[in-house]
């Protein structure tokens, strides 16, 4: 094990110097092995697990899993939602990081908390915001009813509340980013004789392209990943209204853990899969996307 | 006269760069649109089952259960993630070692993972069958169906949140504060407790502050491990939804009104947080 010694003048350094600024060999083993033995024990196992659980009975099960019919609807009522959702939000994020990150306007700050509020609701209460609106017992429910137009249990439902839950999400990415970018490049290209929409798609949109797909690609994850707003709206109707998590929660309840766990190996893999992009994404254009890493 | 262009009041400051209307446009209808008027909605229900309903509702013995156990499993699992959380970032900081980029970029597991595969996952492992829960058992330790098996599903879905806003602030640490402690005839450990923890405490409590509200609201990853008897193990978010399955809207409604007014409240603490660590540490840098 190559362990760092701190930095490297410390080397040349006293013994006593040495000790003063950089951690024993023995404290460093230490946190190295607590911090692993965290992430063990809740990241790295937990995930093995799903795929472990998913092969239990081969792959010969794990296919016959996935190839069931009610699974199948639900992977395309997932890549549906999201597919609907996400560009949305896209659209959206753009927007909204257009008006807070270039311009200085009154009640940005407000508008700004205001985006991030999604985040800190609970799921739950995501759903049932939509449920008391569009509800059998409420005003609009009905009237949208008489028109032939269902919202919960249905399609348009779970798009609400998938739409509410990633709401933040492109939006967080591209306005800090903007910001540090600042109106330069968009005013010469607007001093240069170009339309405002000529700048947008030919100076302002390569300037952010891999910021946005960082925040599409967790946008993404969100939503295909969304288990508590889409619970409450769905109404589990099999092979209608479930997605991939609420089908890996039937499949559970009812026991038949080899095709929950098959279901839910897809969704842990496109859960790697979203982390490997991002990781990369984080490597190779660091500087083309916003500084702060927490979200 | 400039003076008084400056003074006038206008709604923005003035810019060459077009788009501002479309785009404030957009953004308030969507705003409006997916959340403030299902937002409000809540609220209008919630108002209009009267102060003495609302109350009866909120306070009702099953539902103060419900947010003790939210509350308190979220504070537990919050804690925890913040001591681990302050050393793994220390580690994936100051140290070097075999695997580390990827431990790093598996820490936004829980970020990327739906809620339910890890709360099926946690709850096999954990489960008296399970690797882990077999291992606890003969020593009378049961995790799964208890509220400890709440804390450890919270611990998952809290674990990026103190790493990640502790993370950045540790790599900007100058080495010579630490060099200067040094000189000063501080130990090692005098160093970490007296010169650096306490830089790292606003990041440190902002994390603790979000993997808190985050711990209070999570629904997907508890419901398979916590075993959800009432009273014992059953979360506020799962007590709405078991009320809107047996139709009692006005119930599922004042729930979600007091987790929301508590969460706004978090919000705020946390807001706080950060402007008086800005006030406190930003000064001269």
């Amino acid at each position: 094990m190559a362990l760092d010694t701190g930095s490297a003048s410390n080397t040349t350094l006293p013994n006593l110097v040495k000790a003063a600024t950089s951690e024993t060999r023995l404290a460093r083993a230490t946190l190295i092995a607590v911090a692993l033995g965290f992430v063990g024990l809740f990241l790295l196992l937990p995930l093995a697990t799903v795929f472990i659980e998913a092969f239990r009975k081969g792959a010969d099960e794990f296919l016959s899993a996935l190839g069931d019919p009610e699974t199948f609807s639900a992977i395309l009522l997932t890549l549906t939602v999201a597919g609907i959702a996400v560009p949305l939000n896209l659209a959206f994020g753009v927007a909204a990081a257009w008006a807070i990150a270039k311009f200085e306007f009154k009640g940005k700050a407000f508008l700004t908390t205001l985006i991030d509020l999604p985040f800190s609701v609970s799921p739950v209460i995501s759903g049932l915001v939509f449920v008391l609106l569009f509800g059998a017992n409420n005003a609009l429910g009905p009237i949208l009813q008489s028109y032939g137009v269902q919202i919960l249990f249905a399609v348009p439902g779970l798009v609400l509340a998938t739409v509410f839950v990633t709401f933040p999400f492109v939006a967080r990415e591209l306005i800090p980013l903007m910001q540090e970018q600042g109106t330069s490049d968009e005013e010469a290209a607007l001093s240069l004789g170009a339309t405002g929409w000529q700048t947008f798609w030919h100076v302002t949109l390569p300037n952010i392209k891999w910021g946005l797909l960082y925040g599409v690609l967790l946008c993404n994850a969100r939503a295909m990943g969304e288990f508590g707003a889409v619970s409450v709206v769905s109404g589990h109707i099999r092979g209608e209204t479930n997605t991939m998590p609420l089908q890996v929660e039937i499949l559970y309840n009812e026991y038949n853990f080899v095709a929950a766990f098959a279901v839910a190996a897809l969704l842990a893999l496109l859960a790697l899969v979203t982390l490997i992009l991002k990781t990369a994404l984080e490597l190779r254009y660091s500087h083309e996307i916003a500084a702060s890493r927490s979200h | 006269m400039a003076l008084r262009a400056r003074m006038r009041w206008r709604l923005r400051q003035p810019s060459v760069v077009p788009g501002f209307g479309l785009a404030l446009g957009v953004t308030l209808t969507w705003l409006t649109l997916i959340v403030l008027i299902p937002i409000s909605g809540l609220l209008w229900r919630s108002s209009g089952l009267g102060w003495g309903n609302f109350m009866a509702l909120a306070f009702d013995e099953r539902t103060v259960n419900a947010l003790t156990i939210s509350f308190g499993t979220a504070f537990a699992a919050a804690l925890v993630n913040l001591a681990f959380g302050v050393i793994l970032a220390w580690v994936l900081v100051r140290y070097r070692f075999p695997g580390k980029r990827v431990i790093d970029a598996m820490v936004d597991l829980p970020f990327a993972l739906p809620t339910a595969v890890a709360g099926i996952a946690l709850t096999t492992l954990y489960a008296p069958n399970g690797w882990i829960g077999s291992l606890l058992e003969p020593l009378g330790i049961r995790i799964a169906f208890t509220p400890a098996g709440i804390v450890v599903a919270l611990v998952f879905v809290g674990l990026p949140f103190v790493v990640r806003t502790v993370q950045p602030v540790m790599e900007e640490i100058d080495k010579e504060v630490e060099e200067a402690a040094a000189t000063l005839g501080a130990n090692r450990l005098q160093t970490i407790t007296r010169v650096l923890l306490p830089g790292l405490l606003p990041a440190g409590l902002t994390g603790f502050a979000l993997a808190f509200a985050r711990g209070v609201g999570e629904y997907g990853s508890v419901i398979f491990i916590a075993g959800n008897l009432p009273y014992v193990s059953e979360i506020a978010p799962l007590l709405i939804v078991i009320r809107l399955e047996e139709f009692n809207y006005a119930a599922a409604t004042a729930i979600a009104t007091v987790m929301l007014f508590l969460s706004f409240l978090m919000l705020l603490v946390i807001n706080t947080i950060q402007s008086w660590s800005r006030r406190r540490y930003s000064n001269g840098a």
